[in-house]
């Protein structure tokens, strides 16, 4: 790779768009970037992240399996994602984020057969890196059209629920009172979850969700406390990092997880800074 | 011959169970359109339970039960509800106005769309009036985790009377509130429940500050219930007879009730 960054903004973006790799990785980032940072929005307002990241670690033995079948990893993603959503919606209590020792149970084992899964595949260690890690090569341009297509229909399904579920997420009495379905909207919304896990793990790996699929939406909701700003800034946020550590990750040799993360973290750090300086001035 | 208002809440010979244990039973209750009912009775009697049944979150096990015309749980989108010691984590970074806001639309499918025109106006408007009416204007635009009960308790009355509803169901509503506030928001449901003929059932524990705006009230107890006005009600005669154990009502110089002897229900079981 003749990756050189010639600190000319313009010249280097038309160094990265030369390549058909670094284009469908950056699409691929945008759409993970905007379905995360929507989806991402409720589930910290659910306070959900843990069913969150217990689905992107799904998403490991999903695609470490689909590998050692010979299927696309697309499908190991997706699919053990949204099967580990609907274990998780039909868990006894209803509610997903009182039951943090079965989604624990569920997560820990999701990663020992990822394991197992990579050892009866003999010698990919570059592939199981780029599941825990991320990887901007290699991304192909059906793996883009699968995400687009999962990441339109999140989003369709997402605007169609999004006002009950905000309901429910932060007042599910009255809601239920109004005849608001809250466990079938809660459901929905786990599937979505698993869908965004799934997406935003082929770009950041299963481990490094976190960067794209909390941290936005945690920066957003500390900077805003509209639910229309919040969604916004969280996609936007999601947006700006996915680019930013795409683009560094082109030109550096570190992998794009580490570099997304770093960004998001920066930034999620700044609103906790910032956030804090706001209301120990509201105080006085 | 005027005819009497509509009934919005009728429960004939009901009872109900809960986790297999009869909570109360015998119950009969008539409750019009415009009337301020408070549900009174000891803790764990059944005073939620019964605002439950009225929502058709719970199925009474014997009796009828019928709510502003139909079987209850049709008609809940002409009701404002409040839950009972309802406080939003601390962490809760939503507005006040966007809580108010779910209580207009927020059981409909989709997302209204940006800048949408005369009905989202309309929306807005209606938000801004009844917070206004509450008296929460000066915090409504600040997360709701963030405030106090009493503040959060204003912007949920609110959230209740934002679709004009024709029948309000408040559980203990005065509870985190100040004695100021109490009397302020009691004057406030008065007044909301004559102007726009509304019927109010409210659970409190203390009856007196609404006590000057009851029409009715309904004492709960395990084996049946009363209601009657409170003059009526709230004597030693009737609630001896209906906890069966001894009890007074006295009145002190400024005219507040105090129920002494109230029994605690557990005991029952
Ligand atoms: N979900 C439930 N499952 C089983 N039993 C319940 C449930 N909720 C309440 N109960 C029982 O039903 C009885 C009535 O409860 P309820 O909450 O209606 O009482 P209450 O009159 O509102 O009391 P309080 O004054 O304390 O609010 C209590 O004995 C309670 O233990
Ligand atoms: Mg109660």
């Amino acid at each position: 790779m003749t990756a050189h960054l010639s600190w000319n903004l313009v010249s280097d973006v038309r160094q990265l768009l030369q390549f058909p790799f670094m284009v469908n990785a950056l699409r691929a980032g945008t759409i993970v970037a905007v379905v995360a940072g929507a989806i991402g929005y409720f589930m910290v307002l659910r306070r959900e992240s843990f069913a969150g990241h217990t689905l992107a670690l799904v998403g490991f033995p999903g695609a470490a399996g689909a590998t050692w079948l010979g299927v696309n990893e697309g499908f190991g993603f997706f699919g053990f994602c949204i099967l580990g959503a609907v274990v998780i919606a039909a868990l006894p209590g209803g509610r997903a984020r009182e039951q943090s020792a079965v989604i624990g149970t569920v997560q820990s084992f999701a990663l020992a057969s990822g394991l197992l899964f990579v050892s009866l595949y003999h010698g990919f260690l570059t592939g199981l890196n780029d599941m825990l890690f991320g990887t901007i090569i290699g991304i192909t341009s059906t793996q883009v059209l699968t995400l687009l297509i999962a990441g339109v229909i999140a989003l369709v399904v997402l605007a169609v629920i999004a006002r009950p579920l905000l309901f429910a997420s932060i007042d599910a009495d009255v809601a239920r009172a109004r005849g608001v379905r809250v466990r079938v909207v809660g459901a929905l919304f786990l599937l979505l979850l698993g869908i965004a896990a799934a997406g935003t793990s082929q770009v950041t790996g299963s481990l490094l969700v976190f960067a794209l699929l909390v941290a936005p939406a945690a920066t957003a909701i500390r900077l805003t406390a509209s639910p229309v700003a919040g969604v916004t800034l969280s996609v936007v946020i999601a947006l700006v990092v996915t680019w930013l550590g795409e683009g560094v990750a082109y030109f550096s040799p570190y992998p794009i997880g580490f570099w997304v993360t770093t960004f998001a973290f920066a930034l999620f750090l700044l609103a906790s800074g910032w956030r804090a300086l706001a209301d120990r001035r509201l105080a006085c | 011959m005027t005819a009497a208002p509509a009934e919005v809440v009728t429960a004939r010979d009901a009872s109900v169970r809960r986790g297999g244990r009869v909570i109360w039973s015998q119950v009969d209750v008539t409750v019009r359109a415009g009337e301020f009912v408070a549900v009174l009775g000891p803790n764990g009697v059944g005073k939620s339970t019964f605002l439950q049944v009225v929502l058709g979150l719970l199925a009474p096990a014997s009796g009828e039960v019928r709510v502003l015309g139909g079987e209850p749980g049709h008609a809940n989108r002409r009701i404002g509800y409040l839950p009972q010691r309802h406080a939003f984590a601390a962490g809760t970074r939503v507005r006040g106005v966007d809580v108010v806001r779910l209580g207009w639309d927020g059981d409909r499918w989709g997302v209204p769309l940006p800048f949408g025109g005369a009905k989202a106006r309309a929306a807005r408007e209606r938000v801004d009036e009844v917070i206004d009416l509450v008296g929460a204007s000066a915090y409504a635009h600040r997360p709701i985790g963030e405030l106090s009960g009493g503040e959060q308790q204003r912007l949920l009355i609110a959230q209740a009377l934002v679709r004009r509803p024709d029948l309000l169901l408040l559980d203990e509503p005065l509870d985190s509130l100040d004695v100021t506030n109490q009397a302020s928001v009691s004057a406030l449901i008065q007044q909301v429940c004559r102007s726009q003929s509304v019927a109010v059932l409210l659970v409190a524990h203390d009856v007196n500050p609404i006590l000057p705006y009851l029409d009715q009230v309904l004492y709960l107890a395990h084996g049946g219930a009363v209601i009657g006005p409170p003059e009526d009600v709230i004597t030693a005669d009737t609630l001896t007879m209906l906890y069966g154990t001894p009890i007074d009502v006295l009145r002190d110089r400024t005219g507040r009730l105090v129920v002494v002897g109230q029994p605690d229900t557990h005991e029952h079981h």
